[in-house]
């Protein structure tokens, strides 16, 4: 690990002499990083090692902070450690953050045993607290933890920008702290992905549209191009930003409502709306929409407050009424297109 | 703003009977669905609830129940072909979708 960027040198300790000593500060390339992943650039493979860090000058009475080896998660976490002294204890959650991994069970009670023993903590720290991210909760069973390791855990705030008023307020999180929020900056820097694998899937529906051209009597061209590219922003990016704002409480609907207001203003500047056009304007007003609609229900995903049982509800509605409106608008437009 | 989503769909069960106390299920939710009062923890906001699990698994006394899972859409269709319980996808090797 000496070659890693982030760490600087290794802390000397009676039972552990070679623990890496992690930097708080974020280098260029840090940043360079987390925005390549924030586009899905290398995003599988933003990893650290697993294992325990040091950060500052910690000793046997030091606190030991528990974590995932996502690189991100990571750079967030010690950028909002200096001027601490304390243990990391990175968790194997193969490169995924905290939350997510603590839902599939990699930021688990299993692995955090295996972490504890394998690192040999407690023959580095004579006291037997683990500050855990409270987002790990959904993972880690803290009663088994205790029971069988003997470590009590306590669970720290949700953001780590919280945790040196956390450790300084004595390990105590205000309701603040505990509450997971979703600002509107929290949903941009989301989008980018969102629009990468839209992006992706798109190729594919423009290859389909070459290849009708080819038998096209009214061939799609860029005003064609740009009705779509609009849906599909309205999807990933206008809605999650707008989130709060848009009426309605399913993704479906909030993308829907945006992609009928964006579509009607589109296909009126268009003159789609009047003859020869009418079929091909109510075609796109069919057919875009639910588009938008269908990826910003895909943004549950990326939200922090949906439950399985709404996001099942919403798509046994949303999913039918989508196919349903997709495949008449998507008649409609290849009348006119074949037809002309 | 306050974010808010389907209303009556939480899975959460929790019987006040078995409840020690402890607080943990207050520390552990992310939404500030429970909280302690007269020494018990009630449910103040289960439309808040996303079913993370997280309490259920952390209650000392098996008080609470919940089904948890993923709210994910994306995660739930590919169940549907997978057959397999919808999960978060970010790890797998031919899938690079969905959260950061």
């Amino acid at each position: 690990m000496s070659e890693e960027k982030f760490c600087c040198g290794f802390a000397g300790c009676c039972a552990a002499p070679k623990i890496p000593v992690v930097s708080t500060s974020l280098t260029a390339q840090d940043i360079l990083g987390a925005w390549k992943v924030r586009f899905g650039i290398g995003r599988m493979d933003y990893t650290v090692e697993p294992g325990l860090y040091s950060i500052g000058q910690p000793d046997n009475a030091s606190p030991v902070l528990v974590s995932a080896n996502y690189k991100l998660t990571f750079d967030t976490l010690r950028k909002n450690l200096c001027a601490l002294d304390c243990w990391l204890l990175i968790l194997d959650t193969k490169g995924v953050n905290v939350w997510c991994a603590a839902g599939k069970g990699t930021f688990g009670t299993e692995e955090l045993l295996y972490r504890i023993e394998k690192s040999e903590l407690a023959e580095i720290v004579t006291h037997r607290r683990l500050i855990l991210p409270q987002l790990g909760a959904s993972g880690v069973n803290s009663n088994e933890i205790l029971r069988r390791c003997g470590f009590s855990v306590i669970f720290g705030p949700v953001r780590a920008d919280d945790i040196q008023k956390f450790i300084a307020c004595g390990y105590t999180a205000d309701q603040e702290m505990r509450i997971v929020k979703f600002t509107m900056r929290d949903r941009l820097v989301l989008t980018p992905l969102e629009l990468v694998t839209a992006a992706k899937i798109s190729l594919m529906v423009f290859g389909v549209l070459f290849l009708i051209n080819l038998f096209a009597a009214r061939p799609f061209g860029m005003r064609d191009f740009l009705a779509y590219t609009a849906a599909v922003l309205i999807g990933t990016v206008i809605t999650p930003v707008l989130l709060p704002f848009i009426p309605g409480k399913a993704f479906a609907f909030k993308g829907w409502l945006v992609g009928i207001l964006g579509t009607a203003l589109i296909i009126w500047a268009y003159g789609w709306f009047s003859t020869p056009f009418l079929l091909l304007g109510l075609g796109y007003m069919l057919a875009l929409p639910v588009h938008s609609a269908f990826l910003a229900m895909n943004f549950t995903g990326s939200s922090t407050y949906t439950s399985p049982s709404g996001v099942l509800k919403e798509m046994k509605i949303a999913l039918p009424l989508i196919i349903l409106s997709l495949l008449s608008g998507l008649v409609l437009i290849l009348i006119k297109t074949l037809g002309g | 703003m306050k974010h808010k989503y389907l209303s009556n769909v939480s899975t959460l069960e929790y019987n006040t009977e078995r409840c020690r106390s402890c607080g943990r299920c207050t520390e552990v939710c992310p939404h500030g669905v429970f909280a302690i009062e007269e020494k018990k923890a009630i449910v103040i906001a289960k439309d808040s609830c996303m079913e993370c699990g997280a309490c259920a698994l952390n209650c000392p006394a098996g008080a609470i129940e919940v089904k948890a899972g993923v709210g994910c859409a994306y995660a739930i269709i590919l169940s549907w072909f997978s057959g397999k319980e919808p999960t978060c996808g970010c790890a797998d090797e031919d899938n690079d979708v969905c959260c950061g």
